[in-house]
């Protein structure tokens, strides 16, 4: 019998039904509830005088739309304000844990269910929230879904979903220097494009992948969903273990044991077959930057920005509005291009080792005079973590900020939006036209590379600036 | 919430020949922070309807009289990005019951049937010719069939047929949703919940 993918492990496992000629009956482990998408969810359970489920199976946060400044004071927006205080009424009267504003552990929600021990191999994870494939980093089946399901959810923790199909993608040998989780992500959807994952499911493997960080292997899952992939996933092993051990919500002692054995089971099978399969060269994987407006338009910063001859005809119109919305021309070195906005955060690139990364190489430097930085932790626990380490003093040394955590610029929902025309070389994961503001120009990068632009105040290759 | 039964469709179309429109472009997320599923048809595309003044943009096809109905006929790869289902909120609010195009992002395919708003994926080809036909004499109308999975240029013999789950389907045709039938299944995730502990 042909072995099983990691995937079809954790998929089984947890369907309840299979309709015929339909969707399976998927049920789900953790439901990661936040502002934005889970109004209109409660509203319809309410109606039905229904119950939330399981909140003991549901967390929520406030993330998308809270102010990263003086998050004492009340939000003066009065839409924001309003759809964050429903969310607690919501979670008061369903009985669902909430992680308030001001609460230690408040955050991006795809930040603080791996640093609070929620999210743990083998389980099903939902949100409302497309980039719910961070959680895939850990061995788990995670992806974003719609109101209709969030509330679907809360009412019988379970979804109907199609079985998706099975992609591989191995990132083999070691990466350059300068190279970061982010690049091999940005060099993996130039390569398959922004609409090459649909309809997949990705498993992450080979070598470089195995070398990342848990930080890292979120970034990678996180940006699954900009190849239109539903997730992406990772085998957990012994660097998972060790993240997970100790954290609040994680199992302790003999338990924790036992789960172990139980997540050492959670690899693909020799043989086991997958509907594509693709396998990169760590060593071709160069720092990388978008030019254009969907994350599948991106290029190693050392090269140029394509000319309509290197562009498929029917994506030709495509290529030429974006270009027109980013003000490039075609063809042009990417170096050197002037930036006036640094964005670092996110749910890919807000944890800690994010900040790390920024604030090792901005020290002894000086922020370039024309450009603005917006240092956003992913999570309370980040920036307390951050200030303990000496960061946010390291960071104002050298002319930057720290501010308070939440989703921020990424999606410009509150009061961080990028003026209009003005560009900004941001950690976010998405360049659509309008994204981090009304008429804003986006090119995504690493905190590496966001680190080297916020000093030299234009596009710029680290690999070269660093020992 | 019920949805509204879906049948056979015939109406004119509006083409939007731009490929990857993500959910950003379809409700820009400072549109986001209403609580309720209604009135998001106002703000559909709003940065390309409107400039910054708010002045309508005459170039932007959504502005232009000639075009009209509720068939929306897009470009590869519709509905891209982020899960808001307020993207199939904001189409469906407009007035539009179909949207086609040659390839459409997973996540904005799910909301919009479990909104009653039918995704229709043709082939390339045949969205090419649907743009051409539309553009050439915007009177055309297109029939859309669900019972029989197929569209049609109006009065021609130019059709293709479309896939749709059964059970989706099913669902479409009668108004059923996913959380009606889950609800009815509960007991059998209770026996799956004691099963597994």
């Amino acid at each position: 019998m042909a072995g099983k993918t990691l995937f079809d492990k954790v998929w089984d496992a947890h369907v309840v039904e299979e309709i015929p000629g339909g969707p399976s009956v998927l049920y789900i482990d953790k439901h990661l509830v936040h502002e934005v998408t889970s109004p209109q969810a409660f509203a319809g359970i309410d109606a039905r005088g229904m119950k939330v489920f399981r909140p003991e199976n549901t967390v929520a946060t406030p993330d998308h739309n809270v102010p990263t400044v003086d998050q004492h004071l009340t939000i003066h927006d009065e839409l924001s304000r309003f759809q964050v205080n429903k969310l607690t009424e919501n979670c008061e009267n369903h009985g669902v844990p909430l992680y308030g504003l001001n609460h230690p552990y408040q955050g991006i929600v795809h930040v603080i269910g791996p640093e609070l021990g929620i999210t743990q191999p083998g389980m099903t994870i939902v949100c409302g929230d497309s980039h719910t494939s961070t959680h895939g980093a850990f061995g788990s089946v995670a992806f974003g879904i719609g109101t209709s399901e969030v509330e679907m959810v809360l009412t019988t923790q379970c979804i109907l979903q199609p079985k998706p199909k099975k992609m591989r993608i191995n990132v083999e040998g070691e990466l350059r220097k300068g190279v970061t989780a982010k690049d091999i992500i940005l060099y993996i959807i130039s390569k398959i494009s922004a609409s090459g994952g649909t309809g997949y499911f990705i498993e992450y493997a080979g070598s470089a992948i195995r070398g990342l960080s848990m930080e890292g292997r979120m970034t990678i899952c996180n940006m699954s969903i900009e190849s239109g992939a539903r997730g992406g996933l990772i085998a957990p092993d012994a660097t998972t273990y060790e993240y997970i051990r100790g954290r609040e919500f994680a199992p302790k002692g003999k338990e924790f044991d036992e789960a172990v054995s139980r997540w050492e089971q959670l690899k693909t099978d020799e043989g086991a077959v997958f509907d594509r399969e693709i396998t990169y060269d760590a060593a071709d994987i160069s720092p990388m930057i978008t030019y254009g407006t969907n994350p599948g338009m991106g290029a190693k910063i050392e090269a140029r920005i394509p000319t309509e001859a290197d562009i498929e005809a029917s994506g030709q119109n495509s290529f030429r509005k974006s270009l027109k919305y980013m003000g490039f021309e075609a063809g042009i070195p990417l170096e050197g291009i002037p930036v006036d906005f640094v964005f670092v955060g996110s749910c890919t690139n807000g944890r800690i080792e994010d900040l790390r990364t920024f604030a090792s190489f901005v020290k002894g430097k000086k922020k370039a005079d024309h450009v603005t930085a917006w240092i956003v932790p992913g999570s309370k626990q980040v920036e307390k973590q951050a200030i303990e380490e000496g960061i946010d003093r390291a960071l104002k040394e050298s002319g930057f900020e720290l501010r308070q955590p939440g989703c921020s610029a990424c999606l410009a929902m509150n009061d961080d939006k990028i003026p209009e025309g003005k560009l900004a070389v941001s950690t976010s994961n998405r360049n659509f036209e309008g994204r981090q503001g009304p008429g804003a120009r986006t090119m995504l990068a690493s905190p590496l590379t966001a680190a080297a632009v916020a000093v030299t105040g234009k596009v710029t290759d680290p690999s070269a600036l660093i020992n | 919430m019920a949805i509204e039964k879906v049948n056979t469709i015939v109406s004119t179309a509006v083409p939007l020949s731009i490929e990857n429109v993500d959910t950003d472009q379809i409700i820009p997320a400072r549109f986001l922070k209403a609580t309720t599923r209604e009135g998001f048809g106002e703000n559909l595309f709003r940065d390309w309807r409107y400039d910054k003044a708010g002045a309508t943009r005459e170039d932007f096809v959504l502005n232009q009289d000639a075009y009209s109905g509720t068939i929306l006929v897009a470009g590869k790869n519709f509905g891209s990005g982020s899960s808001r289902e307020h993207a199939a909120w904001a189409i469906y609010d407009y007035g539009f019951r179909v949207v086609v195009s040659s390839f459409f992002a997973d996540i904005f395919k799910n909301n919009s049937l479990n909104n009653g708003l039918l995704p229709v994926q043709v082939s390339e080809e045949f969205l090419q010719k649907l743009f051409t036909t539309i553009e050439g004499d915007p009177s055309t109308e297109i029939l859309v069939s669900l019972p029989d999975q197929v569209i049609r240029i109006s009065g021609t013999d130019i059709e293709e047929s479309f896939e749709i789950n059964p059970y989706k389907k099913e669902c479409l045709l009668n108004g059923y949703t996913d959380i009606d039938y889950l609800i009815s299944i509960k007991d059998k995730i209770e026996a799956y919940e004691m099963h597994r502990n």
